[in-house]
Parts: C-alpha cells; sequence; structure tokens
C-alpha cells in the first residue's frame, strides 16, 4: 500500500511552550490509526498541523505524495483530507442537508450536491431528518451529521478527533461501526480517543503521544503493553 | 433506510428567479404611476429617500446578514460614491449614469482593500477598519479643495430630463432601478452557493474552511459587493440636491440606518432590508416635520438598540423565518 | 525645507504629552477589549460625555477640571456596570456577541453623540483650569502645563490601576476572567461579577481620560469618532491586555501623530491613526509590545 500521509519532524511551539516536538508518522492508504495520549501530549496540535489550523510548524506534512505545507485548510479538503471537530461544529443556521451540501456546493459538484449528500446522510443514518436544523439532533445524531460532512468529498484521509466523546457505550459502538464501514470504502482513518475500547476495537496501529512526542508505534496490543505507555497514562513521569 | 423512504427534496436547487424580477419590477412600476399620478415633487423626494435606504439596507446585509462581518462604514462608502460622481463629473463631464459606474468600482475596491487588510483577522478587526476608514476619507474630502473642501460642491444639474415631466422625476426613477438591482443582488447572492458558503462562514468559520469553503475569497467578495453597491447609494445624491458637502455626505444617518434598518427588518435575508428601509424611512420621514433631525437621529439609535436586545432576528424573525 | 530642530524636538515633546492623554483613553480599553474581550466602540464617546460634564459640572461648582473628572469617575463606574449588565444579559448570555453585540455598542455609541449634540449643541466646549495658562521652559523644550499636568494625571491613574490589577485578589481575578472563567468559578467567584467590576473600572477610565481631554483641547460631540481609531490602535498596538504596552504604544502614537501635524499640517491627524491601525494589522497584529493578541 501507498504512503498517504507522511509528517516528518513535525513540532509546534507557542512562545516559549513547545506543544510538539520532531514527530515522524507515515500512513498509508487506507490505514486504520489511532492516536492516543494523556491530555496535553499534543494530539490536537498535531492534528490542527496537518489539516491546516496551524498554518505554521516545524517539519513537513506530505499528502499523497504532494506536499501541503501553507495551504489553507480548505484546499487541503480539496485534496482529500477531512476532519472532525472534539466539539461537533455543525452549521447551525442551516438544515442537515444543507450542511452536507456546503462542502459538495465548493467541489464542482453544485448539480449532484442534493443526491450525494442524501446518500452521505443514509451512510450515518440521518436520511430521515434531513430538514431538521443541527439544534435539533442529538448528541450522537451531530456527531454523525459532522461524519456525513466530512465525507461527503469521498475523502483519502478523515481525522477523527474524538469523535465519541460523552457517548454511551451503544452510541460509542454505533461511531465505531461508522467508521469502520467508511474505512472499508477506501478512506484512511486517524483516530483519536481517551476511550480505550474504541481505540483497541478499531485501530490496525497505534500511536502514543507523550509531552508533545511520538514515544510508541506499533501494533495495539504490544504498544499498549508497554512500561512507557502505561507510566504516561498513571502519571509515573 | 432505504431510498423509498427518503423525504420530498427541497427546491433549493432549482430556484425560481424569474416571478421574483417579474414582481420586483412590477412593483416598481406600481410605485412609479402611483407618484405619477399624484404629481407631488415631494413625493419623489421623499420615495428617494427610502429608495437610497433600501439600497444602502441591501448592501450591508449581504455582508452582515449572510456572513455576519459588521459594516459600520456605510456613511464612508456612500460618500465615497458620492464624491467619486463629482469627480468624474468635474474632471470628465461624465453625468449620473457612468458616475454611477465609477461609484460602484471605486467604493467597491475600498470594500476589497479594507477586507483583504483586515479579514484575515478576527471579524471585529473588519468593523474596527471600517469606522475608521469613514473618519479618513472625510479627512480626505474636507481636505481636498478639487472637490470643494469643507465648503462642499455644486452640481449643474439639468431643469428638465427628455422622458419625464421633471428632474425629480428622473432621478427617482433611477434610485427605483438601482434599488431594485440592489435587492435582486441580494436575493440571487441569497440563493447561490456564494450565500451558502458565507452563511456557512458565519455560523461557523472554522468548519467551512476545513470542509472546503475558500473563506477568504468569499469574504472578499462579500466586502466588494458591499461596498460597490454603498457607493452606487450615494453616487445620485449630488444629482439629487445640486449641492453636497461632507457633512451631508458622511452623515450620521447613513451609518446608523445601514445598521438599524437591516436588523430591524430581518438580516439574513433579502426581504429583511427592505422591510425595514421603507418602515423606518418612512417613519424618519413622517418625522422630520415635526421633530428635529437629531431627536429623529437619536430615536433611530434606542430602536436599533432595543430591536438588537429583544428581537435579535428582527420583525421578519417573529414570523418564523430561519 | 529648512530642518528645524527645535520645531522637531518640541514636536517629539509635545506627542509624548499628548501620549500620555492617549494612554489615558486607550487604558480603559485595554481592560474592556484587551482583557475582557468586549468590542466597546463606545468607550472614545464615553470619555467625549465624560468631558462634557466636566465641563458643566467643573463650571457651575467652580471645580478644576481635573478634580472634577476624578469625583465623576464613580458615576461612571456605575454607569459602566449598567452598560455591562445589558451586554451580559441580552448578549452574552446568548453568545450573541458577535453581530448584536457589535451592534449594540454602536448603538450606544451613537445614542451619546447624537444625545450631546442634543443637550449641547454642535460647537465645542471647553473649561480651563487656573494653572492652565503657564508654560515650563527646560533650555529649548516648551512644557505647557496644560499638557503636562494631564499627562501626569492620566499617568498617575494608570499607575493606581497597574497596583490594583496586579496586588491586589479582585485585581488578579480579573486578569484571570480573562484566560479561565470556569477556574474562577470553581473558586466561587462569580466571573460575572468580576467583569462588571471590570468594565466599570474601564469606563471610569474613559471618564479620566475626559477630563484630561478637555484641559488639553476643546471637545465637541463629534471628537470621539477621531479617538476610536486612536484608541484602538493603541490598545492593538500595544498588545491589547497589557497595561504597559499600551502606554508605549500610546507614546510612540503621539510623537508620530504630532511630528506629522507640526510638520504637515494637523488636519492630517485621522490619517495617521487609520493608516497606523492598518499597518499594524496588516504586518503585526500581536502588537508592538505586550503579549499576543
Amino acid at each position: 500500500m501507498s504512503v498517504l500521509l507522511k509528517a516528518e519532524q513535525v513540532g509546534k511551539r507557542f512562545g516559549g511552550f513547545v506543544a510538539l516536538q520532531e514527530v515522524d508518522l507515515e500512513l498509508r492508504a487506507g490505514e486504520r490509526l489511532g492516536l492516543i495520549g494523556p491530555n496535553g501530549s499534543g494530539k490536537s496540535t498535531f492534528v490542527n498541523c496537518i489539516s491546516g489550523d496551524f498554518a505554521q510548524h516545524d517539519g513537513k506534512v506530505t499528502l499523497a505524495g504532494q506536499p501541503i505545507d501553507g495551504l489553507k485548510p480548505h484546499m487541503r479538503a480539496r485534496r482529500g483530507l477531512a476532519r472532525t471537530f472534539q466539539l461537533p461544529q455543525p452549521f447551525n443556521s442551516l438544515s442537515v442537508l444543507e450542511n452536507v451540501r456546503v462542502p459538495l456546493l465548493f467541489a464542482g459538484a453544485a448539480g449532484e450536491s442534493t443526491r450525494r449528500a442524501m446518500e452521505c446522510l443514509e451512510q450515518v443514518e440521518l436520511a430521515g431528518k434531513s430538514q431538521k436544523l443541527p439544534r435539533e439532533l442529538t448528541q450522537v445524531e451531530q456527531r454523525r451529521l459532522e461524519l456525513a460532512r466530512a465525507i461527503s468529498l469521498r475523502p483519502q484521509l478523515l481525522i477523527a478527533d474524538e469523535a465519541m466523546a460523552g457517548l454511551s457505550n451503544a452510541e460509542v459502538d454505533q461511531i465505531i461501526a461508522l467508521l469502520l464501514r467508511l474505512n472499508e470504502a477506501g478512506t484512511a482513518v486517524i483516530m483519536i480517543e481517551h476511550i480505550m475500547r474504541a481505540v483497541t476495537a478499531f485501530a490496525e496501529r497505534l500511536i502514543v503521544f507523550v509531552a508533545g512526542r511520538k514515544i510508541a508505534d506499533g501494533l495495539p496490543r504490544e504498544v499498549l503493553a508497554l512500561q512507557e505507555v502505561e507510566d504516561a497514562y498513571l502519571g509515573k513521569q | 433506510m432505504s431510498a423509498s423512504a427518503l423525504p420530498a427534496l427541497p427546491a433549493s436547487d432549482a430556484t425560481r428567479h424569474l416571478p421574483f424580477w417579474l414582481g420586483a419590477f412590477g412593483v416598481a412600476a406600481a410605485v412609479f404611476l402611483a407618484l405619477k399620478l399624484i404629481g407631488n415633487e415631494y413625493g419623489y423626494y421623499a420615495g428617494y429617500f427610502i429608495l437610497q435606504y433600501v439600497v444602502l439596507a441591501s448592501a450591508w446585509n449581504i455582508l452582515g446578514g449572510y456572513a455576519g462581518y459588521v459594516n459600520f462604514g456605510a456613511a464612508g462608502f456612500m460618500a465615497a460614491g458620492a464624491y467619486t460622481a463629482i469627480v468624474v463629473r468635474k474632471a470628465f463631464g461624465l453625468d449620473l449614469i457612468p458616475g454611477i459606474l465609477c461609484a460602484a468600482a471605486f467604493a467597491g475596491l475600498l470594500g476589497l482593500g479594507t477586507g483583504y487588510l483586515t479579514l484575515r483577522l478576527k471579524g471585529v478587526y473588519f468593523s474596527i477598519a471600517t469606522l475608521c476608514l469613514a473618519v479618513v476619507l472625510q479627512t480626505l474630502v474636507v481636505n481636498w479643495d478639487y472637490v470643494g473642501g469643507s465648503r462642499g460642491a455644486y452640481i449643474i444639474r439639468p431643469m428638465t430630463m427628455p422622458g419625464f415631466s421633471s428632474y425629480g422625476e428622473y432621478i427617482f426613477t433611477v434610485m427605483l432601478v438601482l434599488a431594485v438591482i440592489a435587492v435582486g443582488v441580494g436575493r440571487t447572492v441569497e440563493h447561490s452557493r456564494l450565500g451558502r458558503g458565507l452563511q456557512a462562514i458565519r455560523d461557523n468559520e472554522r468548519a467551512a474552511e476545513a470542509v472546503g469553503v475558500p473563506t477568504l475569497r468569499l469574504k472578499l467578495i462579500a466586502t466588494t459587493l458591499c461596498g460597490a453597491l454603498m457607493g452606487v447609494a450615494g453616487a445620485p445624491l449630488p444629482y439629487y440636491s445640486g449641492y453636497l458637502n461632507p457633512e451631508a455626505a458622511f452623515s450620521l444617518s447613513y451609518a446608523v440606518n445601514a445598521i438599524a434598518m437591516p436588523l430591524i427588518g430581518g438580516a439574513g435575508t433579502w426581504l429583511g432590508p427592505v422591510i425595514g428601509a421603507v418602515l423606518l424611512g418612512s417613519l424618519q420621514q413622517a418625522a422630520t416635520v415635526t421633530i428635529s433631525s437629531a431627536l429623529n437621529l437619536w430615536i433611530v439609535g434606542w430602536i436599533l438598540v432595543i430591536f438588537v436586545a429583544i428581537a435579535p432576528r428582527g420583525i421578519l424573525g417573529w414570523f418564523g423565518k430561519r | 525645507m529648512e530642518f528645524d530642530l527645535n520645531l522637531l524636538l518640541n514636536g517629539i515633546v509635545s506627542g509624548l504629552l499628548l501620549g500620555g492623554l492617549y494612554a489615558a483613553a486607550a487604558a480603559g480599553l485595554a481592560v474592556s477589549f484587551g482583557m475582557l474581550d468586549i468590542v466597546n466602540i463606545a468607550h472614545p464617546a464615553l470619555m467625549v460625555a465624560a468631558a462634557f460634564l466636566v465641563v458643566v459640572v467643573g463650571t457651575a461648582l467652580g471645580l478644576d477640571p481635573l478634580l472634577t473628572a476624578l469625583l465623576l469617575a464613580p458615576v461612571f463606574y456605575l454607569v459602566g456596570t449598567g452598560i455591562y449588565t445589558v451586554y451580559n444579559y441580552f448578549f452574552e448570555r446568548r453568545g450573541d456577541e458577535a453581530l448584536q453585540g457589535l451592534a449594540f455598542f454602536f448603538g450606544v455609541m451613537f445614542i451619546i453623540e447624537v444625545g450631546l449634540v442634543m443637550a449641547f449643541g454642535p460647537e465645542q466646549r471647553f473649561l480651563d483650569p487656573d494653572w492652565g495658562f503657564v508654560t515650563w521652559r527646560i533650555g529649548e523644550i516648551d512644557l505647557p502645563l496644560r499638557m503636562l499636568v494631564p499627562a501626569l494625571f492620566a499617568l498617575a491613574a494608570i499607575g493606581l490601576l497597574y497596583l490594583f490589577l496586579h496586588k491586589t485578589f479582585t485585581g488578579l481575578a480579573i486578569a484571570a476572567v480573562a484566560q479561565d472563567a470556569e477556574a474562577l468559578r470553581l473558586m466561587a467567584i462569580d466571573p460575572v461579577k468580576i467583569k462588571r467590576l471590570a468594565f466599570g473600572i474601564s469606563v471610569a477610565l474613559a471618564c479620566i481620560a475626559g477630563g484630561a481631554l478637555i484641559v488639553v483641547q476643546p471637545v465637541e460631540p463629534s471628537s470621539g469618532q477621531i479617538f476610536i481609531g486612536r484608541v484602538f490602535a493603541i490598545c492593538i498596538m500595544g498588545g491589547m491586555a497589557s497595561l504597559s504596552g499600551a502606554i508605549m504604544a500610546a507614546f510612540l502614537f503621539g510623537v508620530v501623530e504630532n511630528v506629522t501635524a507640526t510638520f504637515a499640517g494637523p488636519s492630517w491627524a485621522p490619517a495617521v491613526a487609520f493608516g497606523w491601525l492598518l499597518l499594524v494589522l496588516t504586518f503585526r497584529p500581536q502588537g508592538l509590545f505586550g503579549r499576543a493578541a
């Protein structure tokens, strides 16, 4: 499988505070990657460097062989990168359907935007609520909407940033199943999570961040057994 | 959830444009005929006053209502349009219609420039910049003798216009057409992907950017359109009264009404600014005969504050529109 | 043009003195805009209103303008808390700060300015203190008391504010509320109360600045409009929440504006304000001094 995403020596500092340091990461097409680490370990910072929310950072990021540093988020979206946010960020004054249509309108698919948007809503099982407003949805439905919007452009890579925070066990299973279906269709997924069973159920590979550095990268079972990982979570640092 | 259970798709892909334009020109024709029958010159002047605000409010709404960016400098953009008309008349002998086009171009550039410099930052910086822009433009005009400085400038207007019973009727008609165009532009934007994109930006700019909406480009288009239309609203002003000075061109009345009218009528749809302009404009026209202009404006200020606090969605919002 | 060093020197000195006044005007904004993130564009209008009130009360009671400003400051504090209460109730709680909140403050600014026109007419007002005609001389440099005393007065007020913010518990709470309102709640301190206090202080500072202003130059109802550009430019240049940054930016601003006015004419002052603001926003929005915006 080819390399889809390559991060080389990515770092980010805010004033004197080093949030991220010398992170090297490779993601293959269609891969399911889990990204875990204690709060403040740099996971979201890393994601924001990949997505373009942070325009400036150290190191180099390449997507499908093309460097994407300096590109704004909307350009990266056009190149096949999609992300969801820790707290759902719907367009509150637009209907569920319109929420998913927006990306399609700007991807040159205006004519078939309604049809494709409905397809995405079907995939997340929200088609019946297409005319509702986001605030009328439950929390898990809002997260499904967020995912529908993220996949509307058929991305090569989807970053799911704590997509299951605050959900019940059944709802977590729902989202995992959804992400697995998306992955089967060909989308690589980076899942950032604190819910361990979600990560172990979903990820083929696991990466651990601690204090801005990557300290482990490998099979979930093996990584979770590492002493450093256990120490990081139990605070023996 | 099978395909057969899908609800009926909304007609959003195929907006009907023709009924609107027919209706708009119909209303415009009716207004024109009504005033012609009344035959009173004052009717044309009052009408001009209100139509001017229809254009201004619609312009403001494109940026404020759809994108959520507040332009405080309506007076500056309007005056820029008015003085552009004066300058091209003095320098090139160009009359009203070419003056309007030049005004649109110049004011549009001003909008683009202000946007370009400030829109990469938080929205409030754009708003502050528009406030400052108005003050700076006024300073420039006051110091520029070519346009008369603080003494003002005169425009010799013809006594009659072929095809119209008076010059007043002519200029009213011009403003009527401009109003229809401005509202039409607003509505076209609203139903276009530009409008959807602006709404997405207003709701959640970061998410819009993340899903592929070119936020900066859309915002710049909106500021340019807004500036251009506001300039267009101001271009006929020197022809309306034959004389213009900075105090009148940069009047606070424009600044406050450009914001109050769309917010009170209902920002976010093309109809809101029209309602707000007609309502508030008529009230102010009626009030000028009874109370001082300062008190008049003062009341508008209070209405703005109260409405924005209690009825943030404006009049249309009360009637259940989103 | 013959370069007059003396003129330049005096231009710089008066610029610094003017900067003291501008610092007073901007300090309040550093609190409301910098620390509380409230875009109070009515701040200069409040300053002008204070200036007018100082004229009225000072003339009626035969008091020195700066003293009058000091006496009126508590009144303006209350006005500030009132405005914040309304703002918080209708806008902050609803999360409507962006569009409606801005429109609200614009409306307040408008009401104040037009209200002043109705109450006082559009002409200029001034109030001369007894010492207003004295000028000290140090070598070639003129130090008119009319500018020196208000500047010192303003700086004293800012100094007091600085001590308050850094040495008292309430003051530290204000700095904290800007960073983490939730943490304050956990300490059983109501963030809304703190913000109300802070906003009240910012408006009280506007009153102090108004008193200083009326000594330095005549004031008319529309004077606030020019100040909007100035104070926001200074506040942003100073790095938003930093008082010391605002002071330094104010001095720099005053010098540039005054030197320009001396050599190019006073009617270009607003252009300087706007030009600076645009330059700062374009090249260094995090400010020239202080922390990031």
